[in-house]
């Protein structure tokens, strides 16, 4: 305990990135997932051809690959063709900016299937009513579309952002200094790596416990109007 | 053939000098996966059965394994086994150190199955509960005992009704066995970042690992699909009208 507490400042420091990068890469899956949903139920092929082959692809390769090819692949990539046109000089791209991006599409894909179900699941009737009325597209998504939507997804979304926080841990294996680094940092010096993953692992437990308190607390507040069996 | 595969910017013949390495990879990569989920699903089934009771004692118990278990991530799942159990004295000292707790396989199996375990008894647990009232209502019926209810009626009826949700947790565990490359083993990614970092590579390794995995699930979903397509298939809409065993009336021909 006492060894926590001399460590404390690294271990919050990593808390901070661990949570600062799970927001990140939240922003950009549900953004990617708002589109692939659209794509998906857009009446262009070519967009339900894109959409199905980004959503197949992801679900196929695991997420540390991704990352990988992202960090180590995509840095190389982003040179040649910097090299190539002149346009841009040598760019790092950092650990950071590989997990957030490459967690965010990954978790896209998941966030497009909840949200193509869930606009599946609001009634045909009340879209068409929307379209009677002379509501032009978006207002027809605000007004009708997203309320009823965020309450279909909520489990679903729920289900994903706790799958998305707990596959943050793996960036640090490219070497983010996030929670799982600096514990793992702090325990090797100290030779007290049980001690130090001991306490990452609470950490993520107090993560995902308060996580799954809030969302149900969002839960009861967007079916608030409907009638509980 | 040289010319032809000089346009391809990835360097195949290496890929294909390596392949047996990679071979290697899908072999340790399927072991522990398939192991992991064959142990933490026979793990799971005693498990799911008490947190479908409502033992006051058991079900707690439970459910905080499965709590703390899927609350955490795998990474730090088996760091805290592999690197951790070494911090104490007891551990090194006892019989298990030597064959079991100082091996990377070992504990990447240990953590995988306790891992999996706890998903795989949650989602038993939603098909267990879901059980049709009528089906369990028949059985008493007819006089069935209790533990003849659970065995022959309760228990192959919710496996069925688990099968989608369980095909999405192989899935995940195939994901999440690349754990394993970050404690020294050398399953597919493993194999893929030591090509890369033996011939100071950028791509190579990687997207030869993704491919094998992209692979590996395909074949996984297509599998499901079959089963789900025979075990299921009393849930599929029926194409001819029920009728059409029952006998015209009379006098139509």
């Amino acid at each position: 305990m006492d060894l926590l507490l001399e460590y404390r400042e690294q271990l919050l420091a990593g808390l901070v990135t661990t949570v600062q990068l799970a927001l990140a890469s939240l922003v950009l899956s549900v953004t990617m997932g708002l589109l692939g949903a659209w794509a998906k139920l857009s009446a262009s092929r070519a967009a339900n051809a894109v959409a199905g082959a980004y959503t197949t692809v992801v679900r196929g390769v695991p997420d540390l690959v991704l990352i990988m090819l992202v960090f180590f692949g995509g840095q190389v990539t982003v040179n040649r063709i910097g090299a190539a046109t002149g346009l841009w000089n040598y760019v790092e791209i950092s650990q950071f900016a590989a997990g957030a991006l490459t967690i965010g599409i990954i978790f896209g894909a998941y966030f497009t299937e909840t949200f193509r179900g869930a606009i599946l699941a609001i009634p045909r009737g009340q879209i068409e009513a929307g379209i009677s009325t002379g509501m032009s597209g978006p207002l027809l998504f605000r007004r009708i579309i997203w309320p009823q939507m965020v309450r279909y997804a909520l489990p679903g979304f729920g289900n994903n952002w706790l799958v998305q926080l707990k596959t943050t841990a793996l960036v640090s294996v490219i070497g983010l200094q996030d929670l799982v680094y600096n514990a793992f940092a702090a325990g090797r010096s100290t030779g007290a790596l049980f001690t130090f993953m001991a306490a990452a692992f609470v950490i993520y437990l107090a993560l995902t416990a308060v996580s799954d308190l809030g969302l149900r607390a969002l839960e009861r507040r967007y079916s608030r109007g409907v009638a509980r069996a | 053939m040289e010319n032809l595969l000089s346009w391809f910017p990835l360097d195949l013949a290496l890929i294909a000098e390596n392949f047996d390495r990679f071979l290697y990879g899908v072999g340790v990569t399927l072991g522990l996966t398939f192991l992991s989920l064959a142990l933490g699903g026979a793990m799971a089934v005693p498990l799911a059965v008490v947190r479908a009771s409502c033992h006051r004692v058991l079900n707690p118990v439970v459910w905080v394994y499965t709590y703390v278990f899927r609350g955490t991530p795998l990474l730090v799942q088996t760091y805290l086994l592999y690197y951790g159990a070494g911090q104490f004295e007891f551990v090194r000292n006892s019989w298990l150190w030597d064959p079991v707790l100082s091996q990377a396989w070992w504990c990447a199996l240990i953590a995988f199955t306790l891992n999996t375990g706890a998903y795989t008894t949650e989602l038993l647990r939603g098909a267990i509960a879901d059980t049709p009232k009528g089906e369990v209502e028949a059985a008493i019926a007819t006089g069935i005992s209790k533990r003849g209810r659970l065995s022959r009626i309760v228990l192959p009826s919710a496996f069925r009704r688990a099968i989608p949700a369980y095909s999405n947790e192989v899935i995940f565990m195939l994901h999440g066995s690349v754990v394993a490359s970050t404690i020294t083993l050398q399953d597919i990614l493993g194999v893929g970042r030591w090509l890369n970092g033996r011939y100071y590579l950028a791509y190579e390794g990687l997207i030869t690992a993704a491919v094998l995995y992209f692979i590996i699930v395909f074949a996984i979903t297509r599998v499901f699909r079959w089963l789900e397509r025979r075990y299921l298939r009393h849930l599929n809409r029926r194409r001819e009208p029920i009728a059409r065993n029952i006998a015209p009336p009379m006098g139509v021909k």
